[in-house]
């Protein structure tokens, strides 16, 4: 396979009802238009901090989260925009924080890399790579031991494969078969190293046979793929039966931070990524269908770009963040800070 | 009340908040079967249950990761490192996550988590004897709890587990005062008397951020934590027969500090040593001393003494050991220092 393309899949649409892949596809649209407009915003005006855009990724984040409930947790990682959006993080609010205003998600205090919303199941984007990683097997052991029902999801990218927290974190959730889903979106480079360089074993997924829980490969850019997955996961989870490691592989179409140039990578490579864009891959298996139509799409796209201004006119409205409002958070008593 | 050890003391604490609290919740390295490298934890996982009971892999920055993200979600555990020397390879998850989460969230949430860690020389060498604290008072959002008594260890314990925030339980080796069952008999130390080990049977809190005066005097602060707190009070025992008096000051926790309490005893005896077993180096007496200094500037008769371990890994030879960690007369010198400056 040259450029190491993913394991291309079908759609397969039976047994979906028309509701769910048109909020997949409303969901999709928007961690893309959100990352979008925010590169624009940092292209001309002088945005706050940094970003690392998913563009391209986005059917791993959507698939995964919609075989979940409000109530399960995710962790996330530096990439995290569409994940928050998947998860059902008020879009308004996340742009709020981009722009480091109190209206934020997380008033101002946590910027793009540590973006979190607690009453949606989002416990964090960690900027560690693979810090979120126990930390979601943490939510997974409580969710065991109250009883709950809840599973807990971690997405991480290749890279955060080889630190040592992915590994002893994986060991732990299948010796006490936690409810917990790993989530390794492959999108082939870390930072510059691509993955073929980062990584003995180059079928990510088989790493799961040394924690002798299930590692499954599945087409990144496929959202239905990944939420048929995602789904038997989950639903193993649940059961008791332990964690499953999914591989979803796809590619990080734009640079690894803002105007990232990419010069580690070959512009033939880009361009058959690009061909396999998730977004448009789902939308023509749609209409291909015949399942929804022309018309329906193109109505959820307006709404989604209508939504996005609409995000960055609440996010420019809000109000700064006062210079001293960080000593409310240091601990939950100020003086102590 | 009864006499009973540090030891005994924490156990009890963790006993009693775990039957008043099932968020309470226990992990670490042979807590459950063995009971604890140091007999904390005998007989939690025969009562509780291996759902409260969690004893881990070799694993601990993944397994603080756990504790964390159990924290986050509505549980409170404590989670135990063998020794505190270890609790490097947990750094990552205590400083970037436990840390920062509540600030980095906006306030969205608490990371009730406390770690307990037993530190101190004993003759281990250098990879299971350091004192770990001073690395922490550089991490704002974590507060750090070290009893010098099993009176304040059970109280201080209880408070930590109840408390909102990620707190940093340090216990001293040589406090524990009953044998492990890896065998041979209890570490000890000579100065330890019987402060503080009359503990009531029923649980308590003593608030984090509340120093202790272990002894009032009038002409020296002797600012001491954990063992140091004993070797200072036998330190004044022999001081007493001069007539030099000396006020001993346990902080007991050091974030949050209880600076009032310090200064008004320095405002009383214009003369402070710090007493601490962590490395002098940007160290606890260096923070402390800065703080006094600032503070306290015009009642000082003296440079604020500090009174630490030499700045090296601990040696192994039991010579060389006491060489670089304080012991009773590298106090009496300092206390002689600051009260020859007239």
């Amino acid at each position: 396979m040259e450029y190491n393309l993913p394991p291309i899949c079908e759609f397969d649409f039976s047994g979906l009802d028309t509701d769910l892949l048109l909020s997949m596809y409303r969901r999709m649209l928007q961690a893309r238009e959100f990352e979008e407009q925010l590169y624009y915003l940092f292209l001309t005006r002088p945005m706050p901090g940094t970003m690392h855009q998913a563009t391209g990724q986005e059917a791993v984040a959507v698939g995964v989260s919609s075989a979940l409930q409000i109530s399960d947790y995710v962790t996330s990682t530096h990439r995290g925009h569409a994940h928050c959006i998947a998860k059902g993080v008020p879009i308004n609010e996340m742009m709020a924080e981009m722009f480091a205003k109190r209206t934020g998600s997380c008033k101002g205090m946590g910027g793009s890399m540590h973006l979190c919303d607690f009453s949606k199941g989002m416990l964090g984007a960690f900027g560690i790579v693979g810090s979120g990683i126990p930390i979601a097997a943490g939510a997974a052991l409580s969710a065991l031991v109250r009883e709950s029902g809840q599973v807990a999801v971690s997405f991480f990218g290749d890279g955060a494969m080889n630190e040592g927290v992915f590994h002893e974190t994986l060991n732990m959730a299948s010796l006490w078969k936690l409810p917990v889903l790993f989530v390794c979106e492959n999108n082939q480079y870390a930072l510059s190293m691509s993955v073929t360089e980062s990584s003995a074993v180059s079928n990510l997924a088989e790493r799961s046979c040394a924690y002798a829980i299930p590692g499954v490969r599945v087409d990144g850019n496929n959202v239905v793929a990944v939420y048929r997955e995602a789904q038997k996961a989950v639903a193993r989870a649940r059961a008791g039966e332990g964690p499953t490691l999914l591989e979803c592989v796809t590619y990080r179409i734009r640079g690894h931070a803002r105007f990232e140039a990419s010069s580690y990578r070959n512009a033939g490579e880009v361009e058959a990524w690009k061909k396999l864009d998730p977004i448009i891959r789902f939308r023509e298996a749609m209409l291909q269908s015949y399942q929804v139509t022309q018309s329906q799409l193109d109505r959820i796209s307006n709404e989604v770009d209508l939504e996005i201004k609409d995000a960055i006119a609440y996010a420019e409205s809000g109000p700064e963040v006062n210079p001293e409002d960080y000593l409310l958070y240091v601990t939950d008593e100020a003086n102590h800070a | 009340m009864r006499e009973i050890s540090m030891m005994e003391a924490v156990r009890e604490a963790i006993l009693q908040e775990m039957k008043l609290d099932v968020r309470v919740i226990l992990l670490g390295e042979d807590v459950g079967k063995f009971g604890g490298a140091f007999h904390v934890t005998y007989g939690l996982l025969e009562e509780f249950g291996s759902k409260r009971v969690w004893d881990t892999p070799i694993s601990e920055a993944g397994f603080m990761g756990v504790g964390i993200g159990a924290a986050l979600t509505g549980l409170r555990p404590i989670v135990e490192l063998q020794y505190a020397d270890f609790i490097f390879c947990a750094m990552d998850q205590i400083v970037n996550e436990a840390a920062k989460l509540r600030l980095m969230s906006g306030g969205q949430t608490n990371v009730p988590i406390v770690v307990r860690a037993p530190q101190g020389a004993t003759g281990r060498g250098a990879q299971h004897s350091q004192s770990v604290e001073a690395w922490f008072m550089h991490t704002p959002g974590i507060k750090i709890v070290l009893p010098s008594t099993p009176y304040d260890a059970k109280g201080l314990l209880i408070s930590a587990i109840r408390d909102q925030n990620p707190v940093l339980f340090l216990e001293h080796k040589l406090l524990y005062g009953a044998a492990s069952p890896g065998g041979g008999k209890a570490l000890s130390d000579s100065a330890i008397g019987s402060v503080g080990r009359l503990v009531p049977e029923e649980p308590y809190t003593i608030p984090l951020g509340q120093a202790d005066i272990k002894r009032s005097g009038r002409h020296v602060s002797v600012i001491a934590t954990m063992v140091m707190v004993h070797r200072a009070l036998a330190v004044a025992e022999a001081l007493a027969e001069e007539n030099i008096d000396l006020e001993v000051i346990d902080p007991r926790t050091l974030v949050p500090l209880d600076l009032e309490r310090i200064l008004s005893s320095v405002r009383k005896t214009h003369r402070v040593v710090v007493v601490s077993e962590d490395t002098a180096r940007a160290g606890v007496g260096a923070e402390l001393a800065a703080q006094i200094a600032h503070d306290a500037f015009d009642y000082l008769d003296a440079p604020v003494e500090r009174v630490s371990a030499d700045n090296t890994p601990i040696p192994f030879a039991p010579a060389a050991q006491d060489r670089v960690i304080p012991n009773q007369a590298d106090i009496l010198n300092a206390i002689r220092k600051v009260l020859s400056n007239k």
